[in-house]
Order: C-alpha cells, then structure tokens, then sequence
C-alpha cells in the first residue's frame, strides 16, 4: 500500500543544524499553502489509490491549525482509499498544548513525532532549541492526556558539549515517558546549516565518541524495551513507523509539497524546494531523479538499514550473485559488523556504523 | 649543395646555462623563423621539456647563414639533453656532428655533466668551441670561466666568445666561429648510401620519421632503403631536412646532410636509431660503427592503474621506444598489481620522464613501483642471476654471495659545502676517493657510491644541502660485494610482491620502519584492522597498525529522499575502483607512490 508525505515547510525559528526544507511561518502564507496541498491531493482524486499512512514532515507541521489539518486530512479520506491509517505528524514541544494536541487527535492525527533531542537544557540550548525539557515533558504527557497512544521522540547523539554521561541520562530519562518509539540520531554537520563551522566540529563528538555513544545508545535502549529495527529507530513491539518503512522496504509513497520526494509508479521524483512556486502552481512541479531505480541496488542499500536486514532469496530474484555476497557477508560476520542466517543477512549495530563502507562492498560484487 | 658549405654541430651545456636560449638566438640571426613565430626554447617542444626547462630528446634543424666570407652556408643545429641521464642521446646526437659549441656559464663555470658530455664529444672527434656565456650577469667572471675551460677540458678558450644569449650579445661572433672552427663534412656522394639514424618518431600519417645524418652516397624520393640492423626494405615516399618548425620536402638527401626520411613504415620495431640506413638496390659493404649503447641503470615495474588499460600501456611503450632507445621493458605480472611491465632507465630523472610522457602523452594512469638497481647474486650452487626484479630474489639460504652496482661519482661544489656533502655521502654508503680543487674554491670530490643509494633522491638531496651549487655526474664501475637483504612487506599478514625492495643490511630497519608508517599515512581505515609490517625473510622488523574505520553511515533516511544516499555510494563505488584490492585490504593508487618518496 502506498504512504502519503505532506511537507510543511514552515518553522518558527530554523534549528542551526537542520538542512530540510523550511522557511518563516506566516498565517497568510500558511494558508496559501494549505490550499496547495489540497489541489494537490484532489489530482488523486478517484483514481483508487489504496493508501495507509499519512506523514506530516517539515519544518513544524504542528505550527498549522488543527482545522487545517482536518481540511487536509478530509480531503486525503475523499480522494484515496484509506485503510486503517497511521496518520504522524511531527510537532515540536513549544508549538502545541493539551487542548490543540486534542483537536489534532480529533482531526485524525494518531502518532506524535516531538524533536526532543535532548533532556539536558544546557545542550538543548546550545542546540539552538526553543523548548527545555521540561516543556518537553509536559507536551509528552499533554499528548498521552489526549489518548495518543503512539509517541515518538527525536533524540540526538553527540551535539556540541553532550558527553556520553549526558546522553546516558537523556536516553534513562527520554526511555521513562509514557512513549512507544525513539528516533535517535548521530549529528551530522550538513552543509551550509549554521552548525557547518570550525567550532561546532571542534565540540561535537568526534567518529571514535560518537561510535562509543551509539552503541552504548542501542544496548540502553534495548534494555528499556525499544527494540532497534532501523539504523536510527527503535520502537516497543509493535509500534515500528509504518510510514517511515515504506521508505526502507521499496514500497511506494507520494510527497506532497515544496521539497517533497516520491516513489510512485515506478519512479523517483520531487518537487523543488520553492514555497511560492509551489503555492502559486496549479499542479506542483515533478523532478524526475530516476525512472527506473535499479531494484537490486536499492533493496541492498536500503533493505540494510533495517534489523531484519536482506533475503539472500530476494537478492537471487532480483538477480544477485548470491555467493559473492554471502562470502562478504560472512568475512564481515568474522569481525562482528553482521550476522548470517535463517536466509537473512543483517548488519549487527557495529555494522550499521560503518553500514556505507559495507553496502558499497556489497554492491561491488553483485 | 657543395659539402665544403655544410656545418653539422650540436650544443653542449649544463641545464640552465643557456643552450636553448642560444639555439633561439641562432635561429633569429639565420632568419629561420619569422619573429613573430618565435617562442621561448624553440627546438623544446615537447610540453615537460618547456615546463621543466630542459632538453630530453634531440632535435635537430637546418638553417641558411650568410656568413662575413659572402659565401652562405647551410647549418645543422642538433640539440641535446644536458642531463646525465641522457647521455646516450648525446652520444648518438654527437657522431651525427663534426663540431660542438660548448656553453660555459660566466658566473658558474663548468659543471660536471658538461664535463662528461665534452669528453664525449672528444672521444667522437668532435671540434669543441667554447663559448662564454651569461656575460650580462653581475656575478659573471668570464675569465675565470675561460681559465677553467682550459685547465679541466685542454683546450684553448682565451678568445672564445664571450656573449650573453638572453641579450643577443655577440651571437654573430658564434656563428663566424661554427664557419671558421666546425670542420665541413667529408662524406663521398657517389658511395653507396651510408646514413646514421640519430633520432626517430612515429607520425599518424606518414608512419615512422628517420632523422638521419647521410654520411656517404645519397637518396632520393622513390629509391627502397634497406634498413642494415633489421634488414627491412621499405620505398621511401618523403625525403626533406627539418626547418625550424615544420619538414620542408626536398626530394634528395646527400653525403654531409642532416635531414628526414618517411617511407610508410609502419611497424615501429623496424627502426632503430644507432642502426644505418643503405639503398637496397646498391647497399653499403658495412654499416657504420653503432653508438655506444648504454644499458639500463634503473629498474621498475610500470602498471596501468586501471588493469584493462594493459594493452593501451603496451602499445604506448613501444611508441616511446621509438625514439627513446635507452628505455626497456618487458611484460611482468605482480599479485598485487596485475599485468605490467619491467622498465629499465638510464636513471632516476628518465624513468620519472617516461612516466610523465605516458600519463600526459597518452593519458595513461599509472602505479610505478619503487625503483630498483641490477644485483648480482651467486647462488650456492655456483651460479650467477642478475635480479632485475626484487621479487625474484632468491631465498637467504641459497645465496652464497650479492653483489651491487656502485658508480664513480665526481661531485663538483663550492669549498664551502664540503662537509654537508661529505656527510650525505657517508649516509649514504659512500667511500671517499679524493678531493681535487679545481681553483680557489671550487672543488671535485670523488666518491664510490652504490647505485642503489642515488637512484632515489640523492640529486634532491645534494641539491638541498649545497643551496643548489653542486653538480654531480656518475659512472658504473661495476659490481662490489654487499650485504644485501630484501625487505618485504606484508598487509593484514600477507606480501605485497610489488613493495618488496632490496636493501643494504644496515639500513633494512630504519627503512623497514619508515616504510611502515608511510603506508599507515596512505592507507585509509578500512572495515578491519590492518597490521602493516616489513620483514627479512619472515622475521618482522617493523610493525605498524592501521585500525579500523569506525564510523560511515548516513544515520538519516528519510522524508523519502533515497537519490541523496544513492550518490553518496556512487562517490563510494568510484573511489574504491582507484584502489587496489589486495586480499580484503582496500589500497590506493597513493599508497604505493608513497613508497617511493621515503625520505620526505
């Protein structure tokens, strides 16, 4: 089944290391864009898409009103065929209390997704985040109150000044609220952010600490109940991010909005990052990046970014030399980067470190 | 043309003291460029030779000169490489001469490579006529230099002239002197046809170009050649002399010209320069005397970076040989490398020469291995194997006895630098001979230095501690006995054959040490742990430990943005197609040069 991403690219303030797509929030602007979006989806319209998640990515959908994503969502329910969606959207602690979480739930929205990255103020303030833990806290609660019952927050690994003591105790502190997933990432320095400078390099963790702080990161979350299913995700049984997925599992979604990418119909494409043109085009724009993506290529490269890992019986379908990549595999199972077995190929969390390193050797040899 | 009109010179020179610059003025003064065509170093045309300064290949031109007698003369101008590494491109530019101009630097005096080319030239029976030149420098003392011209060489040098070639000074008087002191060729025209191939190359259109000096008989377009050393029979289709930037056609060559012969020659490995060219209709009894062939001094093993570019390699190989004689090779296969070649090279700045000239010339990509002199090895059984290669030689136990190639060498220096040469020459295994000054305060030391100490960096290095003042020339002199070890290299335990070299006993571990850790610095982290270690015959000297990559990943993915991963890993695949896969250690193209430049 298809997932449907809709970006909203809008953001109070923009975080120093973040490099999506986003730009000032304005209420007319907002609107505006609301209004795309829906011609957007209404191309859709009776076309019997089956779709069964919905994502709100951004920027900060969670600055819109809870009307406009009602707007939206009842749009999506007139023009796809919906199945018992997981319908996300990510919010920032700041920008919602109890009663607009309860509108939203009311809207349909059922899964939460907060950037908490941290529960230390002071690297949530050098992080250049406008919330502290504790508003944090109280947006997690506020959300439980009301009866979202799948939550998820961000946290982030080796930002300026974190140690991996801090992070110990932000994972202890983080795996104590009432939440069901946990997205934690390592900090990387994109190009052109505000963090892409000489002293944030100097004071984030460098590859040795930040090696040290993931995995030490897997192992607590594992013990907390979270199990890993992604480089980057962990979730109580259950509650693995069924949008996010589709992402890993080559299953198609359609993005809408400026910057918002696609696999549908066999091929992948976006739309520019461009606020007015998406606002003031009839149809928003199709940036085909690939119209027919190598199957066994992307199955590698994504099917091991997941715990479950690849088939050696799909790599055979799609037409690999099976052999060869198991002879890696069990080179690389000897210095404990990934296990083989069951039919399986997974790489262990030392492996998903180096999980670039070990898709190339991969690939080199289908 | 009456042959009493013909003079046939070459240039002698140290690099820098001006012989292109001259050539130039020569060329300006006979009218045989436009001025307009001028361009700095004229007869330099290949692209390294104008970077580098220097002259590589002879080249050779014909100019028409008026001279204060009213007759006009025609002049053959035929460069040469300064550089003692080519010295066999000397020798074969000089028996195509009667006469050479020797350069002399005012302000420097004589170096040692253009002592070595003189006396070469004598040996050819040359007319030397020196020239001073460099007069316009503040630092010129051209008296001093005419004293050593006679002192050294011995031969008269008061009157010579005294010009500068960068001003245009008195360059009228050396062309006087090529009419008055340079002997005109005394070749018979109705001899059978008796003509020296000095130099050679291959032309797209024409095939193979012969650049030969007629010395008897003479040739015209249409007569069949017949090419004495390979017996190969060709009709020649062009016959011309070499104007200053293009062949002029003329149809006839004779006895005392200098000139160029095309007759569809496609295979290359019919001509050999050194070898006489003869009419096949009416051939010559004997052909004339080969030049003095020099075998290679260096040895290394050259691969296409990229193994399906053997053949490519092969073919331009063959095309260099054409008109560079002095290199060999032959097909060898290294474990780590692949297919490639063993070359051989008169030293040190030919071999780097001939790689740049594959690289530029015919866009190769390379990985050379570390340069390597000829051993002599008595096995116990008696026998005697001379190892062109480090990975063939033999186990410890069966060598009775090693011997290396060791060179006179005669190191000409400022008094002042004594001591730091003495020093670098004791580092560097020499024995000291003697120590002649030759005025004041200049002097020539004579050392015996083993080859294999100077064929890495020994010219940088005396350059670097004589502030550039010392010249430096050598000779083989033949094998001495030497403790010799041979040092192999092993990655993640196993030997890397194409890092294997041969070393004195005394110095296998501070390079075995050095070696190690320059291989750590190339070596990027790989999904393991690295040992790097040197060993003699399976004992370890050296060890270092390259750990293992920690971290690669894109910990984020998603919003559904594959194309950015996917062009992380195309960058990925790219980089790991410019290393080389030795077992499941991933090593770049860098790696292996680093090796050659250990003393860095």
């Amino acid at each position: 089944m298809t997932g449907l991403y809709i970006h909203i690219p809008f953001c109070a303030r923009k975080c120093p290391y973040c490099d999506f797509y986003s730009v000032g929030y304005s209420k007319g602007l907002a609107q505006s864009y609301v209004d795309a979006v829906l011609r957007n989806l209404r191309r859709f319209e009776g076309k019997g898409i089956d779709i069964d998640t919905v994502y709100f990515g951004g920027g900060t959908p969670s600055l819109l009103y809870a009307r406009q994503v009602r707007q939206i969502l009842d749009v999506v329910n007139e023009c796809f065929n919906v199945h018992s969606p997981e319908v996300t959207m990510e919010a920032n602690p700041c920008t919602v209390d109890l009663y607009k979480l309860c509108q939203m739930r009311e809207a349909g929205v059922n899964r939460l997704s907060f950037g908490v990255q941290s529960a230390n103020d002071g690297e949530l303030e050098r992080l250049g985040r406008l919330h502290d833990f504790a508003r944090a806290k109280r947006a997690v609660y506020d959300a439980r109150t009301a009866e979202f019952e799948n939550i998820s927050c961000d946290i982030m690994l080796g930002t300026p000044s974190q140690t991996v003591e801090s992070l110990k105790r932000s994972v202890d502190t983080l795996t104590s609220l009432p939440i069901t997933h946990i997205s934690a990432y390592m900090l990387k320095i994109e190009q052109g952010t505000r963090f892409d400078c000489e002293q944030v390099r100097k004071e984030m963790a460098d590859d040795d600490t930040m090696s040290d702080m993931y995995l030490q990161t897997v192992e607590q979350l594992e013990k907390a109940g979270f199990a890993q299913y992604e480089i980057s995700n962990f979730a109580k049984r259950g509650f693995e991010s069924r949008h996010n997925l589709k992402y890993w599992t080559g299953e198609s979604y359609i993005g809408i909005g400026a910057s918002a990418h696609s696999f549908f119909g066999g091929k992948r494409y976006y739309c520019p990052r461009d606020v007015d043109a998406f606002v003031q085009g009839d149809v928003q724009a199709e940036i085909v990046d690939e119209e027919n993506p190598d199957g066994l290529e992307e199955y590698i490269m994504l099917g091991l970014r997941l715990s479950r890992g690849i088939e050696t019986d799909s790599l055979v379908r799609l037409g690999a030399d099976c052999g060869k990549i198991l002879q890696k595999a069990q080179m690389l199972e000897k210095g404990g980067l990934c296990e083989v077995g069951g039919g399986r190929i997974r790489l262990t969390p030392r492996g998903f470190l180096l999980s670039n390193s070990i898709i190339a050797e991969f690939i080199s040899v289908i | 043309m009456d042959q009493n009109k013909i003079r046939n010179f070459c240039i002698i020179a140290h690099i820098d003291h001006g012989k292109s610059t001259l050539a130039d003025r020569i060329l300006e003064l006979t009218d045989s460029v436009e001025l307009r065509e001028m361009e700095d170093q004229l007869l330099d045309n290949m692209d390294i030779e104008r970077e580098r300064g220097i002259t590589i290949k002879a080249r050779a031109v014909r100019m028409k000169y008026r001279a204060d007698d009213g007759e006009e003369y025609i002049f053959n101008l035929i460069d040469t490489p300064g550089h003692v590494d080519f010295n066999y491109e000397v020798s074969r530019s000089l028996a195509a001469c009667e006469g050479a101009i020797l350069i002399v630097d005012a302000s420097q005096g004589i170096e040692a490579q253009t002592l070595a080319n003189t006396y070469l030239a004598i040996e050819h029976d040359l007319e030397v006529v020196p020239v001073i030149n460099k007069i316009d420098l503040p630092s010129a003392d051209p008296e001093r230099a005419c004293n050593e011209v006679e002192n050294i060489i011995g031969i008269p040098a008061m009157d010579a002239p005294r010009i500068s070639a960068k001003m245009g000074t008195n360059i009228k008087e050396v062309l006087e002197r090529i009419v008055t002191d340079i002997p005109a060729p005394k070749g018979d025209d109705d001899a059978p046809l008796k003509a020296l191939i000095f130099d050679s190359y291959y032309d797209q259109y024409k095939g193979v170009i012969i650049y030969c000096r007629v010395k008897d008989g003479h040739i015209k377009v249409g007569d069949t050649i017949k090419l004495m050393a390979t017996g190969a029979q060709f009709q020649t289709v062009e016959i011309g002399y070499m104007g200053a930037k293009d062949l002029v056609p003329v149809g006839e060559l004779h006895a005392g010209d200098v000139g160029y012969i095309a007759a569809s020659i496609k295979d290359i490995g019919d001509t050999r320069v050194g070898d006489t060219v003869t009419n096949a209709a009416d051939p010559c009894k004997e052909a004339l005397p080969g030049y003095k062939k020099v075998n290679p001094m260096v040895y290394c093993g050259i691969y296409p970076a990229d193994g399906a570019k053997y053949g490519d390699l092969r073919d331009a190989l063959e095309k260099l040989l054409l008109n560079d004689a002095s290199l060999s090779f032959e097909p060898e296969t290294s474990v780590a490398l692949g297919f490639g070649f063993r070359c051989g090279f008169l030293g040190l700045l030919h071999m780097e020469i001939i790689q740049e000239r594959l690289e530029r010339e015919y866009n190769l990509d390379l990985i050379t291995t570390a340069p390597s002199v000829t051993y002599k090895v008595t096995l116990t059984n008696g026998e005697t194997e001379m190892i062109y290669n480090p990975t063939n030689y033999p186990e410890p136990a069966l060598i009775a006895s090693a011997a290396e190639p060791v060179v006179n060498a005669h190191i000409y220096s400022p008094s002042e630098f004594v001591g730091n040469i003495m020093e670098l020459c004791q580092d560097r295994r020499g024995s000291f001979k003697d120590m002649k000054y030759i005025d004041t305060n200049r002097v020539d030391l004579h050392y015996i230095l083993p080859l294999n100490e100077i064929v890495y960096d020994f010219f940088d290095a005396l350059k670097s501690k004589t502030k550039g003042y010392a010249s430096f020339d050598y000779e083989m002199k033949g094998y001495e006995p030497s403790k010799l070890v041979k040092l192999d290299v092993l990655l993640n335990g196993e030997v890397v054959d194409a890092l294997s070299f041969i070393v004195h006993e005394e110095k296998a571990y501070a390079r075995g040490r050095r070696l190690t850790e320059k291989l750590k610095e190339n070596i990027p982290r790989q999904l393991f742990e690295v040992p790097v270690q040197a060993a003699i015959g399976g004992k370890i000297i050296a060890r270092e430990t390259i750990k293992a990559l920690r971290k690669d990943v894109l910990a984020k993915c998603y919003g559904g943005d594959i194309t950015r991963k996917k062009k992380l890993l195309e960058k990925q695949k790219e980089g790991k197609k410019r290393m080389r896969q030795l077992g499941s250690v991933s090593v770049p193209q860098e790696a292996f040069m680093s090796v050659l430049k250990l003393d860095d």
